[in-house]
């Protein structure tokens, strides 16, 4: 079968799926028997008057119009914002759902990992467990007895192969679960985001397994929200927005492409003249910008990218000696960072009436997540002319900087990572040095 | 791209072609067949996990039929005094008891069988028929157990099965084929509407009195026989009696109609349950 490498393994061809919403629950009988009477009627070429058709329920399509090709082989990441139609894609390839339109195609055995630990029940022990997991994620019972010892290795289960899965703690559960899973020999595997599961260190076994399984030659269809594994599992990238298809190609151009235009329809850094304010408004901020002049107007920066801000501020008044301010805060108003020309070396700027660039470049190593920027301009004795919190909101990928391409893996603690010398003083205990190799 | 064409696509059974349902369903057989190592699964994994940590555990198969016999016995038995033809009322009750617990068993399995499966349905395909019919074998552990007691009992009353037995496989056939066309049915329809599950039960009460278990069907005014029968279960109860307790002899009639209701409903249910099938993982 799967001799003749550039053959295609997936075709999807203006796939659409559609769901009428507010249909989606269990209706009444009397809902149905309107329905019905209202059939009835039009067949009988009574037809109710007007509003009959616009009774009709609001039409969703999650997906619209996707066509794709996958070759054999090829490990394929999808991207998107959440509602994007990720998910519904994977239903629609793993046959969960049905589609509205178009078709695909797929060729060789299929399996699909859109949750670990599907069909586990609570009452059967662990042994069970594996068997009946395996079995409904389409393994065949001989090939779970091969793999049993080796699956049951990679949970870290032994101990408790014949105690009920109920009794299990939510960790062990998970690693059973991805174990199974993990062991699947299909043609084609599509998995939705089963990596953020367990703990770091699980985590990145089960990262690891990954990278085995789509070196291996199979086709792999992946989705995730972490941009990071998107990029050191997948050679080729989809970016899905609205339910349609917008880029198609190698994945550090799809992901980079993704994370720069990601905000930009809502937060194009113009500030409104009704902006929350304070201050004398001798001059006014305008807009701001993030990135260098590769990136203009991203509001996604790498790990550890230096940020750069650029403001537009315009004044009707000649002021000399004036003071800019860059602070840095959380969404919810912890305040990070705070850069001003009156810190040393002071520097001060003189403004003659107009509009004026003020750029700024912080080097602040803040860590993934979300923050939002503050800014100011400010008298020489102190006296605020203008100030405006909360202007532009950005966010910290877990992507750091090319080339590295490393990523925080272990949940994010803190928001600032100091620059830091490491040393080891001379008398150190050797419990240290252990550790460290363990950390390694 | 070797697919020339859809039809070859779906006789590669390495291929898939997933398209939008259109026009009638098939009930796909091939596919059911391909996957029967879940089905084992399915109805091995209910059977093992049902008794977890019962004190009584497999024993309440035979528990409920034991005290059911028993108050139909002293209730109908003895104080109405039902006509038994002949029969030990405890063996004649017991034997139109055991095929009507199974069939009433299967109803509530089955219409239950998707919702409760709910992650399954919205994580994993597989035929989805496989669910109700996992059910409907699943009962056929307690029916055989229940088989034991009901040979002990003739054991025990003296009485001898004759060369009519031989047909106890076709009467259990039926049986299943029975509680599989009516649950295919409920299941399909509980999964749009949850009224199903309401219902059940209650339709099962009902249904009891409808069929020959406390009583024997010829007592049944002729002018009625025709419609009585429409009922699938009438057909299965008097041949399970027939078949082990050589009486009543049964009104062949009334069994060939209640088997023909039997099939169409069955054919009718799976064309409906998949019909409904391409909706039930929106909106389960």
């Amino acid at each position: 079968m799967q001799i003749h490498s550039p053959r295609t393994a997936i075709l999807v061809e203006d796939l659409g799926k559609r769901y009428q919403l507010g249909l989606t629950h269990a209706r009444s009988i009397r809902d149905v028997v309107d329905r019905l009477t209202g059939r009835m009627m039009c067949l009988l070429g009574r037809r109710r008057s007007s509003g009959e058709p616009a009774a009709r329920q609001e039409d969703f399509w999650a997906l619209r119009d996707v066509s794709f090709e996958v070759e054999s082989g090829e490990v394929l990441g999808i991207i998107g914002d959440n509602g994007a139609g990720k998910s519904t894609l994977l239903k629609v390839l793993s046959r969960i759902t049905h589609p509205t339109t178009g078709r695909a195609v797929l060729s060789g055995r299929v399996s699909s990992l859109l949750e670990v630990g599907t069909g586990f029940h609570p009452e059967l022990t662990g042994r069970e467990n594996i068997y009946l997991n395996g079995t409904i994620l389409g393994m065949s019972r001989r090939e779970i007895r091969q793999k049993f010892d080796e699956i049951v290795a990679f949970a870290e289960v032994e101990t408790f192969l014949d105690t009920p899965v109920k009794r299990y703690s939510s960790g062990m559960h998970v690693r059973l679960a991805f174990a199974v899973a993990a062991h699947l020999e299909p043609d084609i595997l599509v998995v939705d985001e089963v990596l953020a599961v367990g703990d770091a260190a699980f985590q990145k076994k089960c990262l690891g397994k990954m990278h085995e399984v789509s070196g291996s030659g199979r086709t792999v269809i992946f989705v995730s929200h972490n941009m990071g594994v998107i990029k050191s599992l997948c050679s080729r990238a989809l970016w899905l927005d609205g339910g349609r298809l917008v880029a198609d190609g190698p994945t550090s151009d799809i992901v980079d492409t993704y994370l720069n235009g990601r905000r930009d329809r809502r937060h194009d850094g113009v500030i409104p003249d009704d902006a929350h304010r304070e201050g004398t408004g001798e001059a006014r901020i305008r807009s701001v910008q993030l990135g260098d002049s590769m990136r203009q107007g991203s509001t996604d920066l790498y790990y550890g990218e230096p940020i750069d801000v650029l403001m537009r501020v315009e004044t009707d008044v000649p002021l000399s000696d004036v003071h800019f301010e860059v602070s840095i805060s959380t969404r919810d108003g912890i305040h990070v960072a705070c850069a001003q020309t009156f810190d040393p070396p002071t520097s001060s700027f003189d403004l003659a009436p107009g509009q004026h660039e003020i750029a700024a470049k912080l080097d602040v190593a803040l860590l993934p997540g979300p923050f939002t920027i503050d800014l100011g301009v400010h008298h020489a004795n102190g006296k605020t002319i203008d100030f405006v919190p909360a202007v532009l909101d950005f966010h910290v990928s877990k992507v750091a900087v090319a080339p590295e391409a490393y990523y925080r893996w272990e949940p994010v603690r803190g928001l600032v990572r100091p620059p830091t010398t490491w040393s080891q003083p001379q008398a150190s205990a050797p419990l240290i040095t252990a550790s460290q190799d363990t950390l390694r | 791209m070797r697919i020339a064409s859809d039809t070859q696509g779906e006789l590669d059974p390495s291929m898939t072609v997933i398209r939008p349902p259109s026009g009638w369903p098939r009930v796909g057989w091939m596919e059911l067949w391909h996957y029967r190592d879940l089905l084992t699964l399915l109805v091995w994994r209910d059977f093992s996990a049902r008794y977890r940590q019962s004190l009584i555990g497999i024993g309440w198969a035979l528990l409920r039929p034991i005290i059911a016999v028993i108050v139909f016995t002293v209730v109908f038995g003895r104080m109405a005094g039902f006509s038994s033809d002949g029969v030990p009322y405890p063996v004649f009750n017991y034997a139109g008891l055991m095929p009507w617990l199974y069939f009433a068993g299967c109803l509530t399995g089955t219409s239950d069988s998707l919702v409760g499966s709910r992650t399954l349905l919205t994580r994993i395909y597989f035929p989805r028929l496989i669910l109700p019919i996992s059910k409907v074998a699943n009962g056929l552990i307690d029916l055989t157990i229940q088989f034991v007691l009901l040979l002990l009992m003739m054991a025990w009353y003296g009485i001898r099965p004759g060369a009519a037995v031989i047909f106890i496989p076709a009467f259990v056939l039926l049986a299943c084929l029975a509680a599989l066309a009516v649950g295919t049915w409920l299941t399909a329809l509980n999964v749009k509407f949850r009224d199903v599950r309401h219902a059940v039960p209650f339709l099962a009460q009902m249904w009891m009195w409808m069929t020959p278990v406390v009583y024997a069907s010829n007592t049944v005014p002729d002018q009625w026989r025709l419609l009585y029968s429409l009922n699938p279960m009438v057909g299965v109860v008097d041949g399970f009696r027939w078949a082990l307790l050589g009486r009543p002899i049964p009104d062949w009639t009334m069994i060939g109609v209640s088997t023909a209701v039997v099939i169409t409903t069955l054919l009718t249910g799976l064309l409906f349950f998949r019909r409904m099938e391409t909706e039930f993982a929106d909106i389960v």
